[in-house]
């Protein structure tokens, strides 16, 4: 019953190998299937079911891309639930190593959204 | 019919539910905490998404996860199954306002029989048998003094909201009134949230006799017979049957009969069970309903072929009931064990690793489970982890057919109430069917402090 990695209650932002999203997905063909390697990243959760977006309108810009430089409390994304929208916050600084899931998904609890190397500075 | 429901619930239940959507052509979306990832209900169905921690309140019960689940994978229904937010009016309402159909009673069903008192009190002013106690909530330790010197005691009073035998406490004379007055506020309070309490006249062996009822959208209502689920411990029941050792045909008539009038007084839908009492000179009294499916409905399904999760999605969708009362008969007899994962002395629930599983099969053998070897039992849930149903001609039948079954039933790994079970069926009176609720109390170590 209990796999690796979740035995115990995510918080949004835990560093750990992400378990196969393959396994997990909703949509399972959608789901990234070539393992990134995640040594030393920190692995991006939704907190929350609902339905991913990469920004706050079909509009506006992207929060993040893969490369940005992020701070503590940066919005990273929307996970849409009820349409209630739920600002995803990254817990700490850091560079947006992966994106790992495409815009307008479905998300499921626990689900990994984004790979931040930690600590990462813009040069100069 | 519903092109996918969302199944929001775990365990033997959750895959009753599936196995319903299957035979019915309808796509089952499963849900599950994490867990539960790689449980057989997970398996079973056609879809599954993880909606949150362990925690039962940050998974199961979780109302914004539930509805964004049904939302993202597009279901038109959803089935809460028994426990968690099956009697949740507050739930049922939302799933009504968002335009997904839960699949039981309205919301205003569960909001009226969740307050017992309320129930009480409805079913009184429609002529119908409750037990004599006060009138709705008592508020004071004198008004309860009141109501008992006038039914006599003993007395129990009971929580309003209450279940499961929580916020409950027997009163034997006057001088232990007070005590037991603030006892039954506290705990209903802390269970509940609600420190609503009543009185009732309390009945030292009775039994517990339910009925099954069955109302389409119409309003349209039949009973499916009684279930004697007298052997209970602390207000859990452990082994139902059915027909009930204590009922005739003339008595069944009689009880069904009250049931769909009870049904009918609250305009109630889908599946439901009213709960009676009956007292030694066979005279029988409301208690509650249950606004939801419930943990014994298979041995109903066993001896009327009736299969209830079905019709209640069929009751959802607005079809009218696909049988009259006539056509319903009542062939055989049927028993359930209920499996626990607990110490079967002292009832301590018992987690761990199941190690080897093998249930039993053959004639009129029935399992609804949802363990298999290498499950682990968690502490988050209920203790619950199989039904063992049985059907055979005759209650000999059955009785010979459950020792048979029980002894086939293997699972190691963890303590079970399988040892418990054998006693019980090797008992001279359970054989005879002389048995009220006080029958378990032979069994049993005193329970723990607190």
């Amino acid at each position: 019953m209990r796999r690796e990695g979740t035995g115990v209650p995510s918080p949004p932002v835990e560093v750990s190998v992400p378990v196969s999203a393959a396994g997990l997905a909703v949509a399972p063909t959608d789901a990234p299937t070539a393992e990134p390697s995640t040594e030393g990243l920190v692995t991006v959760r939704s907190p929350i079911v609902g339905t991913f977006y990469r920004s706050a309108s079909p509009y506006a810009d992207v929060y993040v891309e893969e490369g940005s430089y992020v701070k503590k409390g940066q919005v990273l994304c929307i996970v849409e639930a009820m349409k209630l929208m739920n600002e995803i916050e990254s817990d700490i600084d850091g560079r947006v190593a992966k994106i790992l899931m495409e815009n307008a998904k479905p998300v499921e609890y626990g689900e990994p959204l984004f790979l931040i190397e930690p600590g990462a500075q813009p040069e100069g | 019919m519903f092109k996918k429901i969302l199944v929001a619930n775990r365990g033997e239940i959750a895959v009753r539910v599936i196995r319903a959507c299957k035979e019915l052509g309808i796509r089952s979306v499963a849900v599950h905490s994490e867990v539960d990832k790689d449980t057989l209900h997970v398996r079973l169905a056609d879809e599954h998404l993880c909606i949150g921690p362990p925690d039962p309140a940050l998974s199961y019960r979780n109302i914004p996860n539930i509805l964004s689940a049904a939302e993202i994978t597009a279901c038109d229904a959803i089935h809460p199954g028994y426990g968690f937010l099956a009697e949740n009016a507050h739930f049922a309402e939302v799933c009504e306002s968002i335009g997904i159909k839960f699949i039981g009673p309205t919301s205003e069903n569960i909001g009226t029989m969740g307050d017992k008192a309320k129930a009480r009190d409805i079913m009184s002013r429609h002529g119908l048998p409750v037990l004599p106690g006060s009138e709705g909530e008592i508020t004071s330790e004198q008004e309860a003094a009141e109501v008992a010197a006038k039914i006599g005691y003993p007395v129990i009073i009971k929580a309003s909201a209450g279940g499961g035998g929580r916020g409950m406490r027997v009163v034997n004379k006057e001088d232990e009134l007070a005590h037991a007055f603030e006892a039954a506020r506290a705990e209903a309070n802390a269970a509940f949230g609600n420190q609503s309490v009543y009185v009732e006249r309390y009945f030292l062996e009775p039994r517990h006799i339910e009925v099954q009822i069955l109302a389409d959208e119409r309003g349209r209502t039949i009973y499916l017979g009684e279930r004697d689920c007298s052997v209970q411990r602390r207000y859990q029941k452990l082994i139902e049957e059915t027909p009930s050792p204590a009922v005739d045909d003339r008595l069944r008539r009689e009880l069904g009969r009250v049931a769909v009038e009870a049904a009918q007084a609250v305009r109630y839908r889908n599946a439901g069970t009213v709960e009676f009492l009956l007292d030694k000179e066979r005279r029988f009294y409301f208690m509650e309903m249950n606004t939801r499916i419930q943990v014994e409905h298979p041995i109903t399904e066993e001896v009327t072929g009736i299969d209830l999760v079905k019709e209640q999605i069929r009751i959802a969708t607005g079809q009218p009931l696909s049988w009259k009362q006539q056509d319903v008969k009542m062939i055989g007899h049927s028993i359930e064990c209920r499996i626990n994962a607990e110490c079967p002395d002292t009832f301590a629930p018992c987690a761990g690793l199941i190690t080897r599983c093998q249930m039993p099969g053959g004639p009129g053998v029935r399992v609804d489970t949802a363990i298999e070897p290498g499950s682990e039992i968690t502490p988050h849930y209920d203790s619950l982890i199989a039904k063992l149903i049985v059907h055979g001609l005759t209650r000999e039948e059955a009785l010979a057919r459950m020792r048979r079954a029980l002894d086939e039933c293997v699972v190691e790994g963890i303590k079970t109430t399988i040892p418990l079970h054998r006693r019980i069926l090797d008992d001279p009176d359970f054989q005879k069917g002389r048995f009220s609720t006080a029958f378990l109390e032979r069994f049993s170590s005193p329970p723990p402090a607190g």
